[in-house]
């Protein structure tokens, strides 16, 4: 049979953490790794549940409890502070009624190696710990790396959302902005009146003065809508000289007229573009979603065409509102 | 080629030559950027005109070129990250040395899709070892003979490196060590808390 001063040492190359206790539960010996945790309290002699605080299994508060626990995992925490959580194993030695102990740090290795400036040589040369430090530091930096890269790509594919649903030449929103905005309109049911807005004689300044002239006219219009509209309307270019502009809330048919008269005001003036004037006006035909029953994105566009359809038959450079009534007798 | 490789030439070039340095080679290629991104894949061929445009713009030797690389990726504090995991190999530089045959698989737990090619260190004396270098990733062996001058410095060991050209298809650099105690070496705790 081996004696305790052979088996301690054979535990101290085995085992740094290890606990060895006597029959009455007080501790014998420990190893380096578990003593430097406590370096100015010597655990030779302290009872083992004295120094440690069972977690699980909770029952256990006596010496020969714990001896019963025998082959099970057990959880415990140093009573004094910092109370590091460690995991153990306990074996009774044969014929002598003492134990052996070996405690491990499990998942608090990553505090514990800081609070108590642990190095390799603290730990024994299977213990996993040292590529479970290593994981942890190159799986957190590849993280990283993933993670910034994933903030780069969201940032890209907005700025690519932003283009997608954005006019490039007016900067006003495209037809396929003016179509999710519509849809989400009509899908909660919100109330809201929509402008379909021409411009007159577009096509004879382009085809007069030239693209560039023609491009001036549309980016000076955009303004001019951007102007007489609120921050929360959309103004939309969906065609190349249609566009449309959608209220949301507001239904006032006064109200809409005079945004409309001012519209049409202030697009009338002539501009100029490099010293030729280039005379265009505007025509508007709107429709209220209280129009209807149950609106819908293309009855709500096919009706304030018909209205702009009306303006430009009444000589152009006028308003017109949509009347149901009326639609309904042609 | 992963992102990683490329990212590593990237970060090498504009921190030693300067970011001027680095657009010029990215134009010369005609890549259409100018980032790499760590976590992507590029292609195969996209590392080799780079540093040939690299070399032939700073008028020097490739293999010279990617040992410097390797010099940097240990001691430039960008790359600190890199040195820590590399110390994690062992507490002396010979366990460092040992511990390179797991270099490709530790890689690998860390980015699964970084294959780098595997190392084989043989003791022949006592101080005196060879790292073969097998094939896979043209240029690693320049980059190791750089990364191991510099982790002797880092471990404050002082050796004689050479590279010794190919046995068949694997590279072979000879290690000296010739005081394994020289200097004090830089500071390495398990725990250290990120700034």
């Amino acid at each position: 049979m081996m004696k305790i001063g052979e088996l301690a040492s054979l535990l101290e190359t085995l085992c740094p953490m290890f606990v060895l206790l006597d029959e009455t539960g007080r501790i014998r010996q420990v190893g380096p790794t578990l003593q430097k945790l406590r370096p100015d309290q010597p655990m030779e002699g302290t009872g083992f549940l004295e120094l440690f605080d069972l977690i699980r299994p909770r029952a256990v508060t006596t010496f020969p409890a714990l001896m019963a626990t025998a082959g099970g995992k057990l959880h415990l925490k140093f009573r004094d502070e910092p109370r590091t959580a460690l995991k153990g194993l306990i074996a009774p030695l044969p014929g002598c009624g003492g134990a052996v102990i070996n405690l491990s740090f499990g998942i608090s290795i990553l505090d514990a190696v800081r609070d108590y400036a642990l190095t390799s040589a603290d730990f024994s040369g299977t213990d996993l710990a040292i590529e479970l430090l290593y994981l942890v530091e190159a799986k957190s930096a590849a993280m990283e790396a993933s993670r910034s890269l994933n903030l780069r790509l969201q940032g890209a594919m907005l700025a690519a959302e932003e283009q997608a649903y954005t006019d490039t030449l007016t900067g006003l929103k495209n037809r396929r902005a003016m179509d999710h905005i519509l849809g989400h309109l009509i899908q909660t049911k919100s109330r809201f009146s929509l402008m379909n807005l021409d411009l007159d004689f577009f096509k004879s300044v382009n085809d007069r003065l030239g693209h560039a002239a023609g491009d001036y006219v549309l980016q000076q219009a955009a303004k001019i809508m951007l102007e007489e509209t609120r921050g929360d309307d959309t103004v939309a270019r969906v065609g190349g000289d249609e566009f449309v502009i959608i209220f949301k809330g507001l239904l006032d048919s006064g109200k809409l007229r005079s945004i409309a008269d001012r519209l049409i005001d202030k697009l009338g003036k002539p501009m100029s573009f490099e010293g030729a004037a280039c005379s265009i006006s505007a025509s508007i035909g709107t429709a209220l979603s209280t129009q209807f029953d149950a609106p819908t994105a293309a009855g709500m566009l096919h009706a304030a065409d018909l209205a702009l359809y009306a303006a430009k038959r009444d000589g152009r450079s006028c308003h017109r509102l949509y009347c149901a009534l009326s639609h309904a007798q042609q | 080629m992963h992102g990683l490789i490329n990212r590593a030439i990237q970060s090498f070039v504009c921190a030693t030559y300067g970011r001027p340095c680095w657009l010029r080679a990215t134009q010369t290629v005609g890549l259409g950027f100018s980032e790499f991104e760590p976590m992507l894949l590029y292609d195969v061929n996209t590392s080799g005109r780079i540093l040939d445009a690299l070399c032939a713009d700073l008028k020097r030797p490739r293999a010279e070129f990617l040992e410097d690389l390797g010099t940097y990726l240990v001691s430039h504090p960008n790359t600190e990250d890199l040195r820590r995991l590399l110390r994690f190999g062992g507490v002396t530089y010979i366990e460092f040395l040992h511990s390179l045959d797991d270099l490709s698989d530790r890689v690998r737990l860390a980015v699964s899709d970084l294959k780098l090619p595997a190392l084989e260190l043989t003791e022949n004396a006592p101080g005196d070892f060879t790292l073969h270098c097998f094939p896979g990733l043209p240029g690693y062996s320049s980059v190791m003979t750089g990364v191991l001058r510099a982790m002797a410095d880092d471990y404050g060991a002082l050796v004689m490196l050479s590279h010794d050209g190919c046995q068949g298809e694997v590279e072979v650099i000879s290690i000296t060590l010739v005081e394994s105690a020289f200097a004090a070496g830089r500071r390495f705790e398990l725990g250290a808390r990120k700034p």
